[in-house]
């Protein structure tokens, strides 16, 4: 186990690598090159022939690639443009809501999709079968941010029944030590506080939910629909198992390994999708962040952010690849 | 009993099945597209993209005004932005620029559909490119190029098509290209282990028994045996390249005027007036959402009809 750990990480190397040089290539090539993409479009000549001396944009090439990359392993990934402060920093403070965010989404999509999948696939061809197929094409075509928009409309201003954006109602009076809204409220006993950001993660979440959801349905669906005709499905109600048994360890678990690998896919449609859902919900996050970084053209920002979540991706990768151990003896003793 | 015969055998059983077609004998192509004649999603998915495409095409003709065109700038004020059917002349009333918001939807058809349809292209040319020559080198090319593709593969798409069009400036060019882009890592992916998984098939054997060149296998033989995923992919991300527009758009990165006829932009605009004019985002969010349906649909027949597998018996 630990071998393949290792191997794993070793094989991130190179991709790190990879992409290292393909950041700095590529604020090398932005408009006005790097000095404008630190001090933004209305730099004067003066103060980008200053930051150019200072940073020795004026140096050879390898030699500045090899000033960047001391900087990115110890961890520095420069100042955000638009805030002025550390990006890592920003980060930091910023990440818990996302993360808040993302497990709402994850669990709604998962709660609902997995049954739901299951339940289409036990009942082929039926009703509920079709209306999983409807819903799931629903969930791919209809745009993240326009689902917001409805949801939203729906909600936060037709009905007001849950708050339209925000973490949490500015007027209670929570106490925050670790960014996590609900977590801190829980933690002080600040009840109302924690209720309170609940509340406000809901729509965001089933925004951000739907897309996994629909691809989790799918997933789900197709896969026990290949599994319960198994020959050793067949053998286990031949042997006169229960069918909560055949279900539970039969069925459910070994369909569950390709759902695992595309919950582990979603990273990415998440974060995407985390970057339109914050900014229709003004939940400030990390997507929030992002997008005011991609509005603003905050490269050392979103520099930052993509070897992020390149580690982030391999780990999960990763993850999921060691779950597969856990859901499939199979592979253990390979 | 017919089971257990080969599908050859069981087609000649009855010869009338417009599926199989004994006297000409079928190709890929042609089956499939039999298949997907007969398939309502298919009919479907089809009806919705020939409609969008017509309306892009016939929107000079259709259109009351211009995509950028503010006719009704003297008829909105700050608090009252006249909706559907409220003011004459303009069916799906005016956003708050005064624009005709039939007429930026009928625009929008145009510069999605453009936009979709140029990234996809550019996408599948450049996925196709590195897929052919790491599926058909091998070796060390392979390598490199699947290393890239990984590489391309770890940063989200959107993140991606962001970087890109910020070096490329803001425009609909740049969505293009940007959205484009960040699509050839999956079609290269694609069409290399496509082109993997046939080459050990007899017709290749075949081929290099007669002695034919490395090139004329790969491009003659290999690779239009290895375009179906490809071009099922490609009717997918048409959908994914129409909402990617869209967000790159809402987001800001579209270039152009505030006012410009993009389905993204006018959702953007519309957050503001959520509650006084909700339909100035239902009906842009309705037309990506109601295109990548058909593309979707499409994809997804074309998709089982290509499929040996869920071919009808």
């Amino acid at each position: 186990m630990l071998r393949v750990i290792g191997k794993r990480i070793a094989l991130l190397i190179p991709t790190l690598f990879g992409l290292s040089v393909l950041l700095f290539l590529w604020v090398r090539s932005l408009p006005g090159g790097p000095a404008t993409a630190l001090l933004g479009e209305k730099a004067t000549p003066e103060a980008i022939a200053r930051v150019n001396e200072l940073y020795g944009f004026d140096r050879p090439l390898l030699v500045q690639y090899f000033t960047y990359m001391g900087k990115l392993l110890r961890g520095d990934f420069g100042v955000s443009i638009n805030t002025g402060r550390p990006v890592l920093e920003e980060f930091a403070t910023r990440f818990p809501a996302t993360i808040e965010l993302t497990i709402v989404a994850l669990i709604f999509a998962i709660g609902v999709g997995v049954p739901l999948g299951y339940a289409a696939a036990r009942h082929y061809g039926r009703l509920v079968d079709h209306s999983s197929v409807v819903l799931s094409l629903i969930g791919i075509t209809v745009p993240v941010f326009f689902l917001a928009f409805i949801l939203k409309y729906l909600f936060a201003i037709q009905w007001s029944i849950l708050p339209p954006d925000g973490r949490q109602n500015p007027r209670i009076d929570a106490t925050h030590f670790t960014d996590f809204y609900v977590l801190d409220g829980i933690l002080t006993g600040e009840w109302d506080a924690a209720w309170d950001a609940v509340l406000h993660l809901i729509l965001p979440g089933l925004a951000l939910g739907t897309i996994p959801l629909a691809i989790i349905v799918r997933i789900t669906r197709a896969s026990v629909l290949e599994v319960q005709n198994a020959d050793y499905v067949r053998t286990a109600r031949a042997k006169g198992l229960m069918e909560r048994t055949i279900r539970g360890s039969f069925i459910l678990r070994n369909a569950m390994l390709p759902v695992v690998t595309t919950i582990g896919l979603q990273l990415g449609l998440l974060i995407s999708g985390a970057v339109l859902t914050e900014t229709v919900f003004a939940f400030n996050g990390i997507g929030r962040f992002l997008r005011d970084a991609i509005f603003g053209l905050d490269y050392p920002v979103l520099q930052g952010f993509i070897i992020f979540i390149a580690i982030l991706y391999a780990l999960i990768n990763l993850i999921v690849d060691l779950s597969y151990s856990v859901i499939d003896p199979r592979v253990r003793v390979q | 009993m017919s089971a257990i015969l080969p599908p050859a055998a069981a087609g000649s059983a009855a010869p009338n099945d417009p599926a199989i077609d004994t006297g000409r004998g079928t190709g890929l192509w042609r089956d499939a597209f039999l298949r997907l004649r007969g398939n309502p999603q298919a009919i479907v998915g089809a009806a919705i993209i020939g409609i969008f495409l017509l309306v892009a095409i016939l929107a000079p003709i259709l259109a009351p005004y211009g995509g950028d065109d503010l006719p009704g700038r003297t008829s909105i004020t700050p608090t009252t932005i006249p909706g559907p059917g409220e003011i004459d002349g303009f069916p799906l009333g005016l956003d708050r620029f005064g624009g005709d918001v039939l007429s930026k939807l009928i625009w929008g058809a145009q510069a999605s559909l453009l936009i979709g349809i140029v990234s996809t292209g550019l996408g599948l040319a450049g996925g196709m490119l590195l897929g052919v020559l790491a599926g058909g080198l091998g070796g060390w090319v392979d390598n490199v190029i699947m290393r890239f593709v990984d590489i391309l593969l770890s940063v989200p798409n959107l993140l991606l098509a962001v970087s890109i069009a910020a070096v490329l400036g803001q425009s609909s060019y740049a969505i293009m290209i940007a959205i484009g882009v960040s699509q050839i890592p999956i079609f290269a992916r694609l069409l290399r282990s496509s082109m993997l998984s046939q080459r050990g098939a007899d017709y290749i054997l075949a081929a290099q028994t007669l002695g034919l060149s490395r090139r004329t296998i790969t491009m003659s033989h290999l690779l239009p045996n290895s375009m179906g995923p490809l071009i099922v992919q490609a009717t997918l991300t048409l959908a994914t390249a129409v909402i990617d527009a869209a967000a790159l758009s809402f987001l800001g990165l579209g270039g152009g005027l505030p006012q410009a006829a993009e389905w993204g932009r006018m959702l953007t605009y519309a957050q503001v007036e959520l509650a006084v004019a909700p339909q100035l985002a239902f009906l842009p969010g309705a037309c990506i959402a109601i295109t990548a349906l058909g593309f979707t649909l499409l994809g997804e027949s074309l998709r089982e009809a290509l499929d040996p597998k869920t071919r009808r018996k």
